[in-house]
């Protein structure tokens, strides 16, 4: 065993080669997808020891923008160095090349994947056909997990762990179960078979599906009711991923008060703020607002954390970072992630 | 603050000119409720009003009194009804508007055989799209009713808010497509000498297509097409006729955002996109925006944050701790003590204020890349909420607080 697999089994999910993160849309997960990526693309032994892909499939192009890079044509790069080597790979998955691929390595098409498309057969297949762009993107996915590298690599697998930037937690179940959904349309044929070794791979215990959310009311309704169609699914679940958590400022005793109308103590503030020259009255309103504000969302936030915590999975909390996440921020909510043991 | 004209939300929704408005953008913005705010506030204001919601959130659905997908505009209690107006709210039931559609263009039989068809149920329940498809088939059914003089739209939460202007058409030519003719019909065509080539063509696609799918699945794709030959030509038709009402005078729509980057960047392309089909654009919602309210800086409220925690104030306070200077030992010692948590108090707050400049700060510069982008748009900032909103108040204070 080396260091860098010793460091690894502390992690929470080390036997996990596939992420899946999703999360209700507005609750950054694409920056978690990143930060995840980095967090496990870190802790090699040597530069390059450690590979992780990071593939997204909503064609959005928001991981290549999370990065400051140009937008990823549909090959794997690499976009990310951690600082001691490790490297994080991207692909944004396109459910018609992929296809194509598809079609070309099993059944060696050539012209025919022309006629197909004048004939609006690949759109069909990618945008219309119920299920099929689902089947093309996480079998595209799984293919990655499962790819050897090449002999003289000095590695099982071209990549340690591949993260999925998913759809959003409304869809996910449908989108990763979507492969038993074809199955039952398409009871035999190459889509079955395509489906059923794709399902083999997402129930198994190498795949987890983690959830971003806030601590706000909605994103944690849908994270609950996310974990219970999943798990009614048969899909494993991950952790759950609080993102932009803020910290608490005022003291526990403070907070009930605090958080009803107009109950920060205005004589108290306006003694404080004396010495700094600032105890004008339209300040101390101000502030003392800011204050109930605070104190009603801190209120407002554990009682979703008490919810989360009926999930029952592992709990991680990502700071909110008021400048916006650029890759430093990113390298930040990767040490995070590690710390917490989530990578 | 910002130099952007301000979108007037009563000018639009008072204008009798104004039939439809749509509201889009990405997902987690706040489209519902921003589109039942709008619907709320012009039904307060007189008008006969009915909001087309996708996907609320279970409260604010119950807020609205919608406790099932029925697909029926249900009327809005507990509304002021003074001025005259009225308020119907509805959730979308995709698969109903479907079977409806079905039901109305085909007879009994063929119609019982659609439904009855799994590639069809597939089709109504999950395809990507169908939702898309089925909001604007919803809004045009609502338009030609006539029951109401405005009608507001919530779109479904796609990945991209472009996709409720296409994927009606992309599902719409796949009904009515060439492929569908080509599979519901290989054999006639096959057998007519000038059309060899296509013959060829056509023979390679069902091919290849039977391989991917399976037999079994290509004969319900082809069955499913056999039965809905009779309505060929009504799927395109109707997604144009309702695209075509979304250009007309009367439809105005509402770009819904939050200060982020992605949410910025999917409001732009949805910019971009109205502009190109003339489509008209009446305002930029801006949700959960971030307003310092002291005039202080960030750099000032940090400097006076440290020195109340680490400077001579704090030292001295600490110091009148340990030699109990003042009257009587007791009450000194509580004085400082209590000088020391106001200190404490007013330098968390302090801290608190100058991380909501930076914010503001960093909100201001990317909804200014907005606007020098597409300059002229009106915008609404609506403040950021500590609680989600679910009531009928929490509704009406939305663009009260704003006015």
């Amino acid at each position: 065993m080396t260091n860098a697999d010793r460091a690894r089994t502390k992690s929470d999910w080390s036997a996990v080669r596939l992420h899946v993160v999703t999360g209700k849309g507005g609750t950054g997960k694409t920056t978690v997808a990143g930060a995840l990526a980095l967090a496990l693309a870190a802790g090699g032994a040597r530069p390059g020891e450690r590979r992780i892909l990071l593939v997204e499939v909503e064609g959005r192009q928001g991981v290549a923008q999370l990065f400051d890079a140009p937008p990823a044509p549909y090959e794997e790069r690499r976009i990310a160095v951690t600082p001691d080597g490790g490297e994080v790979w991207t692909l944004a998955i396109d459910a018609e090349q992929a296809l194509l691929e598809y079609l070309d390595m099993f059944y060696k098409l050539g012209p025919a994947a022309r006629a197909l498309r004048r004939f609006g057969a690949i759109d069909f297949a990618t945008t219309i056909a119920p299920g099929i762009r689902d089947v093309l993107l996480t079998g595209k996915t799984c293919e990655a997990v499962r790819r050897r590298a090449a002999p003289d690599a000095g590695r099982v697998f071209d990549y340690d762990a591949v993260v999925m930037d998913a759809p959003p937690t409304g869809r996910i179940t449908r989108f990763l179960g979507v492969n038993s959904e074809v199955s039952g349309l398409a009871r035999v044929g190459p889509i079955r078979n395509q489906a059923d070794a794709v399902m083999r791979v997402l129930t198994s215990a190498q795949t987890a599906v983690h959830f971003v959310t806030l601590l706000e009311e909605m994103p944690v309704q849908e994270t609950l009711d996310g974990f219970a169609e999943l798990r009614n699914a048969g899909l494993p679940a991950g952790g759950v991923i609080v993102n932009q958590a803020r910290p608490v400022v005022l003291p526990e005793e403070r907070l009930k008060k605090a958080a009803e109308p107009g109950g920060l103590d205005r004589a108290e503030l306006a003694l404080g703020l004396g010495p700094v020259g600032l105890a004008d009255p339209e300040v101390v309103e101000a502030l003392a607002d800011l204050g109930t504000e605070h104190a009603r969302r801190v209120l407002l936030e554990s009682g979703q954390r008490d919810l989360l915590a009926e999930v029952g999975a592992p709990l991680y909390e990502l700071p909110l970072l008021a400048e916006g996440v650029d890759r430093v921020g990113l390298d930040t909510l990767a040490g995070e992630l590690h710390r917490q043991g989530a990578a | 603050m910002s130099p952007a004209r301000a979108f007037d939300p009563d000018r639009l929704l008072d204008a009798p000119e104004t039939r439809i408005v749509v509201c889009c953008g990405s997902g987690g913005v706040g489209k519902t409720t921003t589109a039942a705010a709008f619907a709320l506030r012009a039904a307060e204001r007189g008008r006969d009003v009915v909001v087309l919601t996708i996907d609320p959130a279970r409260r604010l659905a119950q807020a609205l009194g919608l406790t099932e997908l029925d697909n029926t505009p249900r009327e809005v209690a507990g509304i002021d009804l003074s001025g005259g107006g009225r308020l119907h709210a509805m959730m979308l039931d995709m698969k109903r508007t479907f079977d409806e559609i079905v039901l109305e263009h085909a007879d009994p039989e063929r119609a019982r055989q659609i439904l009855a068809n799994p590639f069809y149920q597939s089709l109504s329940a999950s395809f990507a799209g169908t939702q898309e498809y089925m909001a604007m088939e919803k809004l045009g059914q609502l338009r030609a009713q006539g029951d109401w003089d405005l009608i507001v739209v919530d779109t479904p939460p796609s990945r991209s808010a472009l996709d409720f202007l296409d994927a009606p058409d992309r599902l719409g030519s796949f009904l009515d497509g060439r492929l569908i003719r080509i599979l519901s019909a290989p054999a006639k065509v096959g057998g007519m000498g000038a059309f060899k080539l296509l013959a060829g063509g056509v023979g390679l696609v069902t091919g290849v297509l039977g391989k991917i799918l399976g037999s079994t699945l290509l004969g319900e794709v082809q069955s499913f097409v056999a039965a809905l030959d009779t309505m060929f030509g009504g799927f395109r038709e109707r997604a144009e006729r309702t695209y075509q009402l979304l250009q007309t005078e009367g439809t105005a729509f509402v770009v819904v955002a939050a200060p982020e980057p992605d949410a910025l960047r999917e409001a732009s392309y949805f910019t971009e996109r109205l502009a190109t089909d003339r489509m008209p654009l009446a305002g930029l919602v801006l949700n959960r925006v971030h307003h310092p309210q002291a005039d202080i800086t960030a750099e000032r409220a940090l400097a006076a944050a440290e020195q109340l925690t680490n400077g001579k104030a704090a030292k001295r306070a600490a110091a009148g701790t340990a030699n109990g200077a003042g009257a009587g030992p007791g009450s000194g010692n509580a004085a400082t003590e209590e000088s020391a948590a106001a200190a404490q108090l007013a330098a968390a707050l302090l801290r608190l204020h100058a991380e909501r400049v930076v914010q503001s700060r960093r909100e201001t510069r990317l909804t200014g890349r907005f606007l020098a982008n597409h300059p002229g748009i009106p915008i609404l900032e609506l403040p950021a909420q500590a609680e989600d909103i679910h009531d009928l108040d929490g509704l009406r204070e939305i663009i009260a607080r704003s006015a």
